[in-house]
């Protein structure tokens, strides 16, 4: 009743398209530098990715190189959701939010930290970017299960809410960070 | 597909420890929100509405549990009472609702009392799957102040499709340092309690709660009977901190959920706003209101009694709805006195008795997210 279109994988500053390489970076490169050379790299004009926190980089990221051939062009707005889920929430900006307000005498919270601590904010993200104004939904679990993200996606196609949807997995912990993206179209 | 029904629910706050409790407090137009001094969680008073957490340790005690945890069990310990749900059934599915879960871990103090692992949101769906003895991984929902409405269509959806044939949805958030100083440093916290749809809000009130509904596709007993009949949500695709100036995604979800229930705007009788009390939040949700032509609808927001309770906010509201279906009596809308939206409302001002079939949530959060429901009152 649905299927699968392209999908992202990144991972060790790797960027795979279908599965074939298509961009790289050496891995020792911190993350926030491999996102700033593959954001580069793709020739995007959209300045607001570098205020944007690691993680959502990481999602904008796999989202601009999913939607390359713009699948969703031939759709409504709100036909296309966008469904994604993660291990860790935003545990990495929540740290550094943490971090400024943990202390009375060292005490600076800022709102553009503290805004990005809500895993959906990089669904958000991308919905602005590519004029997405369908369903959305972010799950925390354990471990990358595709089957349950699909799944959510295919109930509300059978719904006849979306016609279309990014469906995945963005996730950054302290050590490590693995992005997983596909698009799925009804029938 | 299949109908859902709702069949049992909980609230936990400063109000009280049930349903009954809270809406016997609204009823008499009773607020939880106080000024607060306790400078672990920020170094100045504070305005919030807090539950009475020595009556939490006290119903549930040791320290195998977080606070949020002892709050999402309690409240879903007391929803299933007579909800005619067998939570250690495989066919009951545990969905959990919250924005931060146990982000008071993060701090130094926590660390030897819980592991590294308890502050992810997904550990808290163990935590509460494993307490009940529910055989299913708890599903967990963290889309911003939206989460609880989205847990609640999610679980539907769930039920609808013949998945699971109970659903438990749970949501909590604690007031915590972490939050406080976030909200505060948004400059988004009302100097007073806050003034939904007021011509004067000046921002929310945060809160902290824990609510439960209880989803099943087998009926109640009772004649009375209410249906979940939609529930959708949507983008506005404009802005990741504030709202759509047009109400767009608001618009969208309130239009698919409609769509959904197969329900024209004009039935509906009654809608329990966001009404965060923030001047964009609720300008925005009478643009959306308007475009469907609800304008005319008595509306309600009971932040200005719970404040906002985050991952929460979503299920206690819908239960204070239920009750408000239930009860046939419309809730006040606490700190509104002065018309002051972009767009008129018929915003409750005064608890009003009125017979109400057809209602609609709503709810709005960061990342332009938006979400609604609807709830129809059947009788056999």
């Amino acid at each position: 009743m649905s299927s699968k279109g392209n999908h992202i994988t990144i991972k060790e500053n790797k960027i795979f398209r279908n599965g074939e390489l298509f961009f790289e970076t050496e891995r020792e490169r911190s993350l926030k530098d491999f996102l700033k050379t593959a954001w580069k790299a793709l020739k995007v004009k959209y300045p607001k990715f570098y205020k944007m926190d690691e993680i959502s980089k990481l999602g904008m990221l796999a989202a601009e190189v999913l939607l390359m051939d713009e699948p969703q062009k031939s759709l409504a707005e709100e036909e296309v959701g966008v469904v994604l889920s993660n291990a860790h929430a935003t545990l990495v900006t929540d740290i550094n939010h943490w971090n400024t307000v943990k202390e009375d005498d060292n005490f600076f919270p800022s709102p553009a930290v503290f805004v990005y601590t809500l895993p959906n904010i990089m669904i958000g993200e991308i919905c602005i970017k590519h004029k997405l104004k369908g369903e959305n939904a972010f799950f925390i679990a354990e471990e990358y299960n595709e089957a349950l993200v699909r799944q959510h996606i295919n109930l509300l196609m059978a719904q006849n809410k979306i016609k279309a949807a990014i469906g995945g997995w963005v996730d950054q912990s302290e050590k490590e960070y693995l992005a997983e993206m596909f698009w799925e179209t009804k029938g | 597909m299949k109908q859902v029904y709702f069949t049992g629910d909980n609230i936990i706050s400063f109000l009280g420890f049930t349903s009954k409790e809270n809406f016997e407090q609204l009823k008499s137009g009773n607020t939880g929100i106080r000024k607060i001094n306790n400078p672990a969680l920020y170094p100045e008073p504070f305005i919030a509405s807090m539950v009475d957490r020595e009556r939490v340790h006290h119903l549930l005690p040791g320290n195998s549990y977080t606070l949020l945890e002892k709050l999402l069990i309690l409240s879903v310990e007391d929803a299933l009472q007579n909800s005619g749900v067998d939570i250690r059934s495989d066919k009951t599915i545990i969905v959990v609702s919250s924005t931060k879960g146990n982000i008071d871990l993060l701090d130094d103090s926590m660390a030897d009392r819980f592991e590294k692992e308890r502050v992810y949101l997904w550990k808290t769906g163990d935590v509460i799957a494993g307490h009940f003895d529910n055989p299913n991984k708890a599903m967990v929902v963290s889309n911003a102040c939206i989460s609880g409405v989205m847990a609640i269509n999610t679980a539907a959806m769930l039920l609808q499709n013949g998945d699971f044939e109970n659903a438990v949805v749970v949501g909590g958030d604690i007031v915590s340092r972490f939050v406080l100083s976030g909200f505060m440093s948004f400059h988004s916290l009302s100097a007073g309690p806050c003034k939904p749809f007021d011509a004067y809000r000046d921002g929310l009130s945060l809160g902290e709660a824990a609510g439960t509904v209880v989803l099943s596709v087998h009926p109640p007993e009772q004649k009375e009977r209410f249906v979940f009949a939609g529930g959708a949500t949507a983008n506005d695709a404009n802005h990741i901190s504030g709202p759509s100036r047009t109400g767009e995604g608001s618009y969208i979800a309130i239009s698919k959920t409609l769509k959904e229930a197969g329900v024209s705007s004009s039935e509906i009788d009654h809608i329990s706003a966001h009404g965060t009390a923030t001047p964009y939040n609720d300008d925005m949700e009478s643009i959306a209101l308007s475009r469907h032509h609800l304008n005319s609808i008595p509306v309600n927001s009971l932040k200005g009694y719970w404040g906002h309770t985050l991952g929460a906010a979503g299920v206690i509201e819908t239960v204070a709805l239920l009750q408000e279906m239930k009860n046939s009596l419309l809730i006040s809308t606490k700190g509104f006195s002065e018309a002051g939206t972009v767009e008129p409302l018929n915003v409750i001002a005064q608890t009003e008795k009125k017979v109400v079939k057809t209602c609609l949530k709503m709810a709005s959060g960061f990342g332009g997210c938006n979400a609604s429901l609807l709830i129809k009152k059947v009788r056999l």
